[in-house]
């Protein structure tokens, strides 16, 4: 479960650059649930994102994962609980080090790192047996430097190193928009396939509406830093991409009708 | 080259082996450009040199001076993720706040240690006259072990975490990783390397100069780019290696180039062979790959 409640940031406060990015945005997760988050270029997903996994420090507001506040935790303390995989491929691995490297990291994500091997031969033989389940060839290649593989591969290999060990969470941010769109749409099955079995409480951002729909349980439009609309069950179930873009339009729309009244 | 000069060189050049596997790891592992060596080096040379003097053991000299060097790292790394200052500049205030604590500790601008017990004492037989073949051999025993003690150390789980702080902060953290602590941590290790070679160094030369930092991390840096052009880096082992490989060359050359008269290079020019040693480390990977396309070998 993550609760978010009345989160607010403002970028560059102060200065003529001042942004007010997240708006009073407050969100429930319930555990087990795959939520889909949509919203215009700027509409602070991203910036949501960051706030619930510490790369952001939100300027009020609270969070909660499991009923612990984790408000005021850094990136690095909450890595237990939140396991994410980024937009670009090259954030979420080190191009440096090997295949088999990227993923011992993953596997004490949360845990304290002691002076005994990173990369053990038993873990060899189980890294093998999951890469050998993505079927891109990767079982062979555990040596190789992660700077090797292709963006959809290493996209691959993110997503099964947030899954190594178990997290309250897991947040995906437009994890397949740098891909081809084959590519992507493997990604994206095998997406469903981890959270599914994993049993895993999940936030995807996407900027297709077909995804939004196609994915998950509930789906959720960020607008202006706010949640504008929420959506889940019987009512999406009888969606379609025209149904919520036409509810896209209308809230934007009741937006700007709002600033307008708040300006004139 | 006499034989006894080449020793020198040889000397010389593992002292700063453990320079250049400090410098491996602030410049390269961690990411940190680092000029805390030129204070840290003379650092763990004053450390050394006043405790032997006052009647301590020399190995104990040494342990302690490698300590100061890594309170010496930590701090540089401190005003940086503490305090925010920028790398360098926060390796510059505490490359010269230390000229003076070095000086202080001396208490001299220089400490004499004819006639002392060193790590070496114990095994050189004066009559014998063998200095010239013991102190590198037991120096070469040194730099094996902190070799192999590193891999072992970068190959273990916290060592892997502080690669990944350099290689990718963000991703470090999003796995768990105090990406602060890492680097407060790497910069003490490779500062208390540096200072080790330091409290060597002044063993070998009969005594410790405030003036003996000048010019450390180049010669660290100078290592590590002509290792990197030595050896492909294929694995930690092999990085690790290359870096002692390049610190010997390194010395070796320089002492070919002083040593040959016909050049006519004189111990002044020393800064001079070096620029011009790293420069072609630098673009020798690039007259390597042309030199491969010409003759129709392999391209990269
Ligand atoms: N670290 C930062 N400093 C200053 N401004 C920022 C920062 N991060 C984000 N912003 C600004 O906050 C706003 C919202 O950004 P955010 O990345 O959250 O949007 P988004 O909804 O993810 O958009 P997109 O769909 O384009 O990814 C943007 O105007 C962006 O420029
Ligand atoms: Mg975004």
């Amino acid at each position: 479960m993550m609760r978010a409640d009345n989160l607010f940031k403002t970028f560059n406060p102060g200065t003529p650059l001042e942004n007010p990015v997240l708006r009073g945005l407050s969100l429930t997760i319930e555990s087990g649930q795959f939520l889909t988050v949509i919203g215009s270029n700027g509409a602070g997903k991203s910036t949501f994102l960051n706030a619930i996994s510490g790369d952001v420090t939100p300027d009020s507001g609270s969070l909660f994962i499991d009923q612990q506040d984790v408000t005021r935790l850094a990136s690095w303390q909450r890595a237990g609980l939140v396991a994410r995989v980024f937009q670009d491929p090259l954030a979420g691995t080190c191009e440096g080090l090997t295949i088999e490297e990227n993923l011992a990291l993953a596997m004490q994500r949360g845990q304290r790192r002691g002076l005994s091997r990173a990369v053990k031969a038993a873990q060899r033989e189980a890294f093998r047996d999951k890469l050998a389940t993505l079927k891109l060839g990767l079982e062979n290649r555990l040596g190789d430097r992660m700077g090797l593989l292709s963006g959809g591969q290493r996209q691959a290999v993110s997503l099964l190193m947030a899954s190594l060990q178990p997290s309250r969470l897991l947040l995906l941010d437009e994890h397949t928009a740098a891909l081809d769109p084959k590519t992507a749409a493997f990604v994206l099955e095998l997406t469903d396939r981890i959270i599914s079995e994993n049993k895993l409480t999940a936030l995807m951002v996407t900027h297709s509406m077909r995804q939004a729909l196609d994915h998950g349980q509930r789906t959720v439009m960020l607008h202006q830093g706010r949640v504008v609309l929420d959506v889940s069950g019987e009512q999406r179930a009888r969606m379609d991409v025209p149904d919520l873009l036409a509810m896209f339009e209308k809230t934007r729309g009741e937006q700007l009708d709002d600033d307008a009244l708040l300006l004139g | 080259m006499s034989l006894i000069s080449m020793m020198g060189a040889l000397e010389i050049g593992l002292i700063f082996a453990l320079v250049a596997l400090g410098v491996l790891i602030s410049f390269r592992l961690l990411n940190f450009p680092d000029l805390t060596a030129d204070g840290s080096f003379p650092l763990g040379g004053a450390v050394a040199a006043t405790l032997i003097v006052s009647g301590h053991n020399p190995w104990l000299a040494c342990l302690i001076a490698s300590g100061a060097g890594a309170g010496a790292g930590w701090v540089t790394a401190w005003l940086n993720v503490r305090l925010g200052i920028l790398q360098l500049l926060a390796s510059i205030l505490v490359m010269i706040a230390l000229y003076s604590i070095n000086l202080r500790i001396m208490g001299a601008p220089n400490v004499a240690l004819i006639g002392m017990p060193t790590v070496f004492a114990p095994f050189v037989d004066a009559a014998a006259d063998n200095g010239w073949l013991i102190q590198p051999l037991l120096l070469a025993v040194i730099v094996v072990a902190a070799k192999l003690l590193l891999d072992a150390f970068l190959s273990s789980e916290a060592g892997l975490a502080l690669r990944a702080t350099g290689a990718n902060p963000r991703m470090a953290r999003a796995q768990g990783i105090s990406t602060d602590r890492m680097t407060l941590a790497g910069m003490a290790l490779s500062n208390g390397l540096i200072a080790l070679a330091g409290a060597l160094y002044v063993q070998t030369q009969g005594g410790a100069d405030i003036s003996m930092g000048i010019g450390t991390i180049v010669v660290g840096l100078a290592a590590v780019i002509i290792g990197e052009t030595l050896l492909p880096p294929r694995s930690l082992w092999l990085i690790t290696l290359a870096t002692v490989l390049g610190a010997l060359l390194y010395r070796l050359l320089i002492a070919l180039a002083l040593n040959a008269d016909f050049i006519g290079l004189q111990a002044q020019d020393l800064n001079l062979i070096t620029a011009v040693l790293v420069g072609l480390a630098l673009i020798l990977p690039r007259l390597k790959s042309r030199f491969g396309k010409r003759t129709g070998g392999t391209p990269r």
